[in-house]
């Protein structure tokens, strides 16, 4: 009969009801939304620190991995230093660079990494064969688009130009043996990798055995944040970056966008609650009298509290899963349009749906609705009876 | 008590109310509006009575006071031997659920229930499990003539129809006593008659029955008439 009577109140003006349920619908996707966001980033770079399962991350000291053109020199000695811990699984190089491809007097420029095919972690081969020997290269698809290049292709490429002689340096033909999906650049960006010694003797003298970046991972059971410090006691020249303080890191720096969605997040709440606080407490002065008389005849304070914070429930219930489906909308939206910001990871989300956090949100948004009938609930329940009759007949 | 005279030859018997100095003040701002200024009556089980009088006169404020939705300022209502003018909330809801049936000038009945819906409201309030109260509700709309309007809203009824089911709704825990405040004010002479009739049926029926009205014809057909005047009893 409960349930009957709050249904009943919330038909009684269907046009009223919807609009406040579409309020709540906005307020609810916009929470969602907020809360994918300042959980979604944090998470997307969690995702991306861990892909590949390392945990470690070596540049060269005092920078960010792959912050900076800098580079590690004695490659080989760091690696042996490395690969003689017993902590320490898998180490494997990466060296970045530029690459030229010289096409019919046109030329393409991409982006390199130079890598140990046996270990690395910078794609995952979509079509064709890893590098197999030293001429070798594998590219994702826009560098394919860039240069008109096919699988199996023998491509003439230089390592630089030089503006005062007008000729390529580190001139090479490489077989184009695959396709790649990299990991860490954007789509939409030409990369392209191929075995660092290749890479480094391109270079010439000055990148001979220089790397940008070490990835480590650890043995099982062994603490990366141990075996971190370890390295940058025993190798001064570099900077050791575990997982957990990227981690770290990225929290503190993601923080402005983690406020920014609490803060936009709780006037969503805000806004939700204050929609079915004014919806429901106009519905109950609207029918003070029907009160009255179920209150004379004998319908208990409990009840009418109950129906209308059930009034509200609903209300908050069905914009909560309008919301859900709004927001997911929107979400898939604004991500589009964010993860076209050049030079983004295509693997990097900005709005990740995380089931917990989006349940816990809408719980707490529905929660907001059942409080948000609660006052006006308690008013209804404590109406004077007599009065209240009196100033209704004279009305 | 013993030590007071029976104020009213009607009630020999245990009387099913009794009223005993009853007073009701209303403060207005500095003012204190006197709406009861003392008054005493007992009803006997299955009486009808009418309260008359001009308006203002403390009508609806004495019959509140006999449906325990208001508390008096001095005096003391029983109930059949219970005092209920200081019941708190919780009890007094509880007592008025099944001892009080309240039939108002306006219907009030709740419009998005079909009329059956609105006479199951009290009894769904009382925990009479739901193929009962049907059943019961099924019963009292045959007796007040609207078996075949069970579906029907209040907005699809007739005034007196809407009355009819507001009475049903008042009978509907089988109350020890049943309150009507003007409950033909809003009706024509026509649907006011069907009121009536069916009161008389009710009082043939043994209900103890207090109607305040102004309504010459519905007063003529209680048994006794109570007449008021500036808060007290001017004559029985
Ligand atoms: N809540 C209130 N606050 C202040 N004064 C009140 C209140 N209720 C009733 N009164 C006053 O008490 C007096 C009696 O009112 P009551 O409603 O009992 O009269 P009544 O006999 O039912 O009149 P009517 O025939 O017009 O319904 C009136 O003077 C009225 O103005
Ligand atoms: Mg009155």
């Amino acid at each position: 009969m409960i349930g009957l009577l709050a249904a009943a109140a919330l038909r009684r003006h269907p046009a009223r009801t919807v609009l406040a349920v579409l309020g709540v619908a906005v307020a609810a996707a916009l929470l969602l939304d907020m809360v994918m966001l300042a959980t979604g980033m944090r998470e997307s770079f969690r995702r991306f620190l861990l892909v590949q399962g390392f945990d470690l991350r070596i540049a060269p000291k005092g920078t960010l991995p792959m912050d900076t053109e800098a580079t590690i020199g004695d490659a080989d000695g760091l690696l042996r230093t490395l690969r003689a811990n017993p902590d320490i699984a898998v180490a494997t190089p990466v060296l970045g660079a530029q690459l030229h491809v010289i096409e019919r007097g046109r030329t393409v420029t991409s982006f390199a990494v130079g890598i140990d095919p046996a270990t690395q972690a910078d794609y995952v081969l979509e079509a064709g064969v890893s590098p197999g020997h030293a001429d070798w290269m594998v590219a994702n698809a826009a560098f394919l688009a860039a240069t008109h290049a096919r699988l199996g292709d023998t491509l003439d490429v230089a390592a630089g130009f030089d503006p005062q002689l007008r000729v390529y340096t580190g001139r090479r033909r490489l077989v184009l043996g695959g396709r790649a999906r990299f990991l860490y650049t954007a789509a939409d960006e030409p990369v392209a990798a191929l075995p660092i010694a290749t890479l480094q003797a391109m270079g010439g003298p000055e990148r001979a055995d220089r790397v940008s970046l070490v990835l480590a991972r650890v043995r099982e059971g062994a603490d990366a944040d141990r075996v971190a410090a370890w390295v940058d006691r025993h190798v001064p020249r570099v900077s050791t970056l575990s997982t957990n303080v990227a981690l770290r890191q990225v929290d503190e720096r993601m923080g402005y966008f983690r406020q920014l969605g609490l803060i936009l997040g709780a006037v969503s709440l805000a806004v939700g609650f204050l929609l079915v606080a004014t919806l429901v407490t106009v519905s109950v002065n609207e029918r003070v009298g029907e009160i009255a008389v179920m209150r004379a005849i004998g319908v208990r304070r409990r009840r009418i509290v109950q129906q209308i914070v059930l009034e509200g429930l609903w209300l908050t219930l069905v914009g909560a899963i309008l919301g859900l489906a709004l927001g997911l909308v929107t979400a898939r939206q604004l991500n589009a349009i964010l993860s076209d910001f050049p030079g983004l990871p295509s693997t990097f989300h900005f709005f990740l749906f995380q089931p917990v956090a989006a349940w816990r949100s809408l719980g707490l948004l529905v929660a907001c609705g059942a409080l948000a009938g609660a006052y006006p609930a308690w008013r209804a329940a404590i109406l004077p009876i007599a009065g209240t009759l009196r100033r209704e007949a004279i009305a | 008590m013993a030590a007071q005279p029976a104020p009213t030859p009607g009630a020999a018997r245990a009387p099913v109310v009794s009223v005993r100095g009853l007073r009701r003040d209303y403060p207005m701002g500095d003012e204190i509006v006197r709406a009861l200024r003392g008054v005493s009556f007992d009803i006997g089980a299955g009486e009808h009575v009418a309260i008359v009088g001009p308006s203002g006169c403390g009508k609806s404020t004495l019959l509140n006071l006999l449906g325990v939705i208001d508390r008096p300022t001095a005096g003391e209502v029983r109930i059949q031997g219970r005092d209920v003018g200081g019941l708190p909330d919780r009890e007094a809801t509880a007592f008025r659920l099944r001892h009080i049936g309240f039939v108002f000038q306006r219907f009030y009945l709740m419009p998005m229930l079909s009329a059956r819906e609105n006479v199951e409201l009290p009894m769904a309030e009382a925990g009479v499990p739901a193929a009962a109260r049907a059943a019961r509700a099924r019963e009292l709309l045959a007796y007040v003539g609207l078996a075949d309007r069970e579906r029907h809203r209040p907005a699809q009824l007739s005034g007196g129809e809407q009355q009819r089911v507001a009475i049903a709704r008042a009978l509907a825990n089988r109350p020890t006593l049943l309150l009507a405040d003007e409950p033909t004010g809003e009706l024509d002479a026509a649907t006011g008659g069907e009121v009536i009739a069916l009161f008389q049926r009710l009082r043939e029926d043994g209900t103890t029955l207090v109607v305040v009205t102004h309504d010459d014809a519905l007063a003529r057909a209680a048994g006794r008439v109570i007449q008021m005047r500036d808060g007290g009893i001017v004559g029985r």
